[in-house]
């Protein structure tokens, strides 16, 4: 237990470590953008007073790492400062954003996740038979096509040739779950069947393992029926590798929801990301910068958590992971 | 490599054992001979290849210069995939899309996995604080999001081809230094890299001459899958608007600019969305075929 305790505690820590480090990247990168802050906020035919003026106001003739320390301290408090195109708070507009964006990421898992681990049992229990090779194929040709192919593809049968679905969302970042609620599913399907194409294939991978391994010898001995050993031996250790693909897939979550939230025009944090750079608006670039860093580290972290519940090995031994 | 062919006529037991070649080329040519999935990957991808290096042969449009009275053209005897809304012909686009997308993709592939297998063999092989610090900053890399970094980089520094390709190696090297870097932790311990370093060879040399011939496999599938990832990333980017400047022809770009047309002239949409899925799926299949011949576990460690 105590090994256990050690391990969760140097695990945090480490995660802590990565996302100050991650803040710092960021910055320093968004400090980089070409062009001066204070002449892009009054615009060029601003007077050189003014502009000194509010270069003085944010605050930007200080020396970077006390800009740094403003900003995180300010972070840690929820405050992100105000953004340079709308002067509303960054928070309240991020997550804003944000949350419209985690309709479509939730969509997608649940149907990426059930879907795959379906498909990837039936494949890796047919294996080398046709259906192994048709989801195979499928999942090859899923993960060979970018997000915008199959989001063209989609708004092409769902939205043209039946038009059942919108194409184009027009409600802004404030709508309601009800009002944005159709204009979900192509995204989501876009998205799922992307990130669907690698679980497939993962999960078939751990079914072939497990189907050959002799503790399912011994179930089958047994007299154990298929669908028994299936559900009690083969779905749990394929969820196990899952977790850990959906875990380092929420970085690319967050890219491919930028490319299909910009072909579907959805106010998600996606559009929000391409615009605050086309606008060069640095505060909202920070903070999205900085927000999918910590959803990446504690996605990350609850899977090794998740995989050591799930895994009785790596339990008993008091919790070394890799 | 098959046995050596004996002339006709001379009986085969006369001929003394041809010795078996055990160079890197003459297994990865056994390996592709004997992987249906390798050698059909790899065909895909070379005839992609050919086409971009011989387009101006195989099509008589300009890729930029159009005719503004035949836009918007379906699929005809003049021009085979039709014309956009510029009027220039779509299958000349797609053509010579290749350029951009195989150069760029290329390129960005081999420096990515080149900085990468250094580094990573250098972490392996230094281990310590070296190690430590990298893995950290890696992992601080990776925690943000390839498409934002991506987008910032080519805002701060311009959307010129060379750029691309040094953002791609930012945002894809942590991933391949995490690879090659377990690859050759399971190398350093072996006998012959103790032997080397007791005879005083450099990091440097234990490097080239005992780590990397023992992993070029592993750096091999890593090659092939990365060069998959990069030019769907590539295209991503061009569709955003923030890669290939038009008019260039590209695919990711093409898309973008066809789509709102695409009631009207729906191949010119499809046609790039054929080169560029037929080019991703060869380097998938060449990536799969080379690591189940090679026993690399591709799954678990890409993704």
């Amino acid at each position: 237990m105590r090994g256990v305790l050690s391990f969760l505690l140097r695990r945090v820590v480490s995660a802590l470590g990565t996302l100050l480090l991650s803040s710092v990247l960021v910055f320093l990168a968004v400090q980089a953008l070409p062009g001066d802050v204070a002449t892009q906020v009054l615009g060029r035919d601003a007077t050189p007073d003014a502009v000194a003026a509010l270069r003085d106001r944010m605050g930007l003739d200080q020396p970077a790492w006390e800009r740094y320390a403003d900003w995180i301290t300010g972070a840690l408090h929820g405050d992100f400062g105000t953004s340079l195109v709308t002067a509303e708070p960054v928070g309240g507009e991020v997550s804003q954003y944000l949350g419209n964006s985690a309709l479509i990421a939730v969509v997608t898992v649940l149907f990426a996740v059930t879907g795959s681990l379906v498909l990837g049992v039936v494949a890796g229990l047919h294996r080398d038979r046709w259906p192994d090779h048709l989801i195979s194929t499928v999942a090859l040709i899923g993960m060979s096509v970018p997000e915008f192919v199959v989001a063209t593809v989609l708004v092409l049968v769902f939205s043209v040739t039946v038009p059942v679905l919108p194409a184009v969302v027009l409600y802004g970042p404030g709508a309601g779950t009800g009002q944005l609620l159709p204009a979900v599913w192509l995204p989501a399907a876009s998205l799922a069947v992307v990130m669907a194409a690698y679980i497939v294939r993962m999960a078939r991978t751990s079914v072939i393992d497990v189907m050959a391994s002799e503790y399912v010898t011994t179930a089958r001995l047994k007299g154990l029926s298929t669908w028994r050993v299936v559900t009690r031996h083969a779905l749990p250790s394929a969820l196990l590798p899952t977790l850990h693909v959906i875990a380092l897939n929420v970085a690319w979550l967050v890219g491919g929801v930028a490319v299909v939230e910009n072909v579907f025009n959805y106010p998600g944090i996606g559009k929000l990301m391409l615009s605050s750079v086309q606008n060069r608006d640095l505060p909202v670039i920070q903070a999205i910068a900085l927000i999918s860093a910590v959803v990446y580290v504690v996605c990350n972290l609850a899977a090794d958590l998740g995989a050591m519940a799930l895994n009785p090995k790596l339990r008993t031994r008091g919790g070394r992971i890799r | 490599m098959s046995s050596v062919r004996t002339p006709a006529g001379a009986a085969p037991a006369a001929v003394p054992p041809a010795p078996v070649r055990s160079g890197f080329a003459a297994r990865a040519w056994r390996t592709v001979r004997s992987s249906r999935p390798a050698a059909i990957g790899l065909a895909i991808v070379a005839v992609h290849a050919v086409v971009a290096l011989l387009a101006p042969l195989l099509t008589p449009y300009h890729p930029t210069v159009g005719d503004a009275s035949h836009a918007l053209l379906g699929p005809g005897a003049d021009h085979w995939a039709g014309t956009d809304a510029y009027g220039r012909d779509v299958l000349a686009r797609v053509l010579y899309g290749g350029r951009y997308a195989l150069g760029v993709s290329v390129a960005g592939t081999v420096l990515t996995v080149a900085l990468g297998t250094v580094l990573g063999c250098a972490a392996a092989l230094r281990g310590g604080w070296l190690d430590d610090v990298l893995m950290r900053v890696l992992d601080a890399v990776l925690s943000i999001p390839s498409i934002l970094a991506l987008l910032v980089i080519v805002t701060a520094l311009g959307t010129g081809p060379a750029v691309i390709v040094l953002a791609v190696a930012v945002v894809y090297v942590p991933q391949v230094v995490r690879v090659v870097r377990g690859a050759a932790l399971a190398v350093v311990p072996a006998d012959y890299v103790t032997a080397a370093r007791a005879r005083g060879e450099r990091t440097w040399s234990i490097l080239r001459r005992e780590v990397l011939p023992n992993i070029t496999d592993v750096v091999c599938v890593e090659f092939a899958m990365r060069a998959s990832w990069v030019v769907l990333l590539i295209s991503s980017l061009s569709f955003l608007g923030f890669g290939a400047d038009p008019p260039t022809p590209d695919w990711g770009l093409m898309v973008s600019e066809n789509r709102t047309a695409i009631t009207v002239v729906p191949m010119a949409s499809l046609a790039p969305i054929l080169a560029l899925a037929t080019l991703v799926v060869g380097l998938n299949l060449a990536a799969d075929g080379l690591s189940k011949a090679w026993g690399v576990d591709r799954i678990r460690e890409g993704s």
